[in-house]
């Protein structure tokens, strides 16, 4: 390995199943990667703070905040923003369903990150209840809502069919633990 | 926002780390989760010259419980350790602490390693490590070496690490069935703890720690004391805030944070059932 550090780089990131290989600034941030060079501007820049979670993606399954993740640490992952979160026929997922059914958005702001973020609960927890709900919705704040109906949105969502990506079940795989005794 | 230009070197093992570490100096910064370093330079309150990405060092994200210790990789994610059973059974305080970081996206990206680095008195983890009596393994050109939390927090966001090293791996004892607790008090969802108290039950009485009393991470040295003497949880805990200059700001003045400090001792004392 060199030692030298590099001012630009080419990284390769799958988004929404496609493979995107872009020569990049190393301070270039994921959210502005997806929005500006890529197009994709349903993930959105709220607070830049990773306080409100309008830019979250999913990063390996993982809801995480793309204004607090360089492109170049999201280099030959899978990231999927909230276009690619309906089925290839255009069919929206529960979650998107359920903000819809449940009306869980009024100005909209916040939806694509709530969605990630529900997307991302449901795969660990297809069952939560409202207090788990909120819990795990803390990293993203809306200021219409009030919040409720993001809550039955989500259960909505949890009755019928949970945590979906493209048309397929998001699973998740942990990290095995070791032990020693 | 967008941080200053930097360069960029990412390493795929520590040795690697620690050359680009030898060969930047004090110029380069270590870059494991980002959840702390790039907020701060996304403000312009860092510009290190390079960053060092240890994102993708391998095998340093284990979890291994260790006969009587536990012994957690750098760049576990703090999502990793409060989802983690054996961590959970072993030292269950260490497992709820991490689940109170910021919220559920920045656990997933989180690392133990880097939040102990960063060394924010704000932060949970730090003042948890400390109440554990945990060491830190650091690697670096003049080999490794372990550091007590205790000798680890040295002052504002400073360490004992010096520049050309890397905190490689974190240890705590195994508690087991201790009682515990950790009280945050904060003024909204996912916020920092306007200020926090650990306390884990021992033979003596408890250790404790508190969050966001002063430039550093405190251990709550006159409540243990009180409580090695005998006193009650609830008179030990009145000696919380001794010596302490918390800062005062748009949350809390410095009396209203001494306040806290002794109140949330003492329920921290009573949940972890020290009487």
């Amino acid at each position: 390995m060199s030692t030298d550090a590099a001012t630009s780089l080419t990284v390769t990131v799958t988004i929404n199943g496609r493979r995107v290989p872009r020569t990049v600034e190393p301070r270039l941030l994921l959210v502005h990667l997806l929005r500006e060079q890529v197009g994709l501007t349903g993930t959105h820049v709220g607070c830049d703070t990773s306080n409100c979670g309008a830019c979250t993606v999913l990063l390996d399954g993982e809801a995480v905040k793309s204004c607090t993740v360089l492109a170049a640490q999201a280099d030959g992952t899978e990231v999927t923003t909230v276009e690619g979160l309906a089925a290839p026929d255009g069919t929206m997922s529960a979650v998107q369903e359920g903000f819809r059914q449940e009306h869980g958005l009024q100005c909209g702001y916040c939806t694509p990150g709530m969605l990630m973020a529900t997307t991302s609960l449901l795969a660990d927890d297809p069952d939560p209840d409202e207090a788990a709900i909120r819990s795990a919705l803390e990293g993203n704040l809306c200021r219409c809502t009030g919040y409720q109906m993001i809550v039955n949105a989500v259960r909505w969502a949890a009755e019928r069919g949970g945590a979906t990506v493209a048309g397929e079940p998001l699973v998740r795989t942990e990290t095995p633990v070791e032990v020693t005794r | 926002m967008i941080p200053a230009p930097f360069g960029y070197v990412r390493a795929t093992s520590s040795d690697e780390a620690l050359a680009a570490l030898a060969s930047h100096g004090d110029e380069a910064k270590l870059l494991a989760g980002g959840h702390s370093l790039l907020p701060l330079m996304k403000l312009r309150l860092a510009t290190p010259a390079v960053l060092v990405d240890v994102g993708r060092v391998p095998d340093l994200g284990y979890i291994r419980v260790e006969g009587d210790e536990v012994a957690i990789g750098a760049l576990a994610r703090h999502r990793d350790i409060e989802r983690s059973a054996e961590l959970r059974a072993a030292c269950p305080v260490l497992g709820h602490v991490a689940g109170q970081v910021g919220d559920p996206q920045v656990r997933a990206r989180g690392t133990l390693g880097g939040s102990l680095a960063h060394g924010d008195a704000a932060s949970d983890l730090p003042a948890a490590v400390l109440a554990l009596d945990g060491t830190l393994v650091v690697d670096g050109p003049r080999g490794r070496r372990e550091v007590a939390a205790r000798e680890f927090f040295v002052g504002f966001l400073e360490t004992a690490l010096e520049p050309d090293e890397m905190l490689v791996e974190v240890r705590v004892p195994v508690t087991g069935d201790a009682g515990w607790s950790y009280q945050k008090f904060t003024r909204r969802a996912q916020d920092w703890a306007v200020v926090g108290a650990v306390a884990v039950a021992r033979g003596d009485g408890a250790a404790g720690a508190l969050v966001n009393m002063g430039s550093r991470p405190l251990r709550a040295d006159a409540v243990e004391q009180a409580l090695a003497d005998g006193a009650t949880a609830a008179d030990a805990s009145g000696l919380a805030a001794a010596g302490t200059e918390p800062s005062a700001d748009l949350h809390a003045s410095t009396d209203y944070r001494r306040h806290l400090a002794r109140v949330l001792t003492g329920r921290a004392l009573v949940a972890a059932g020290v009487a």
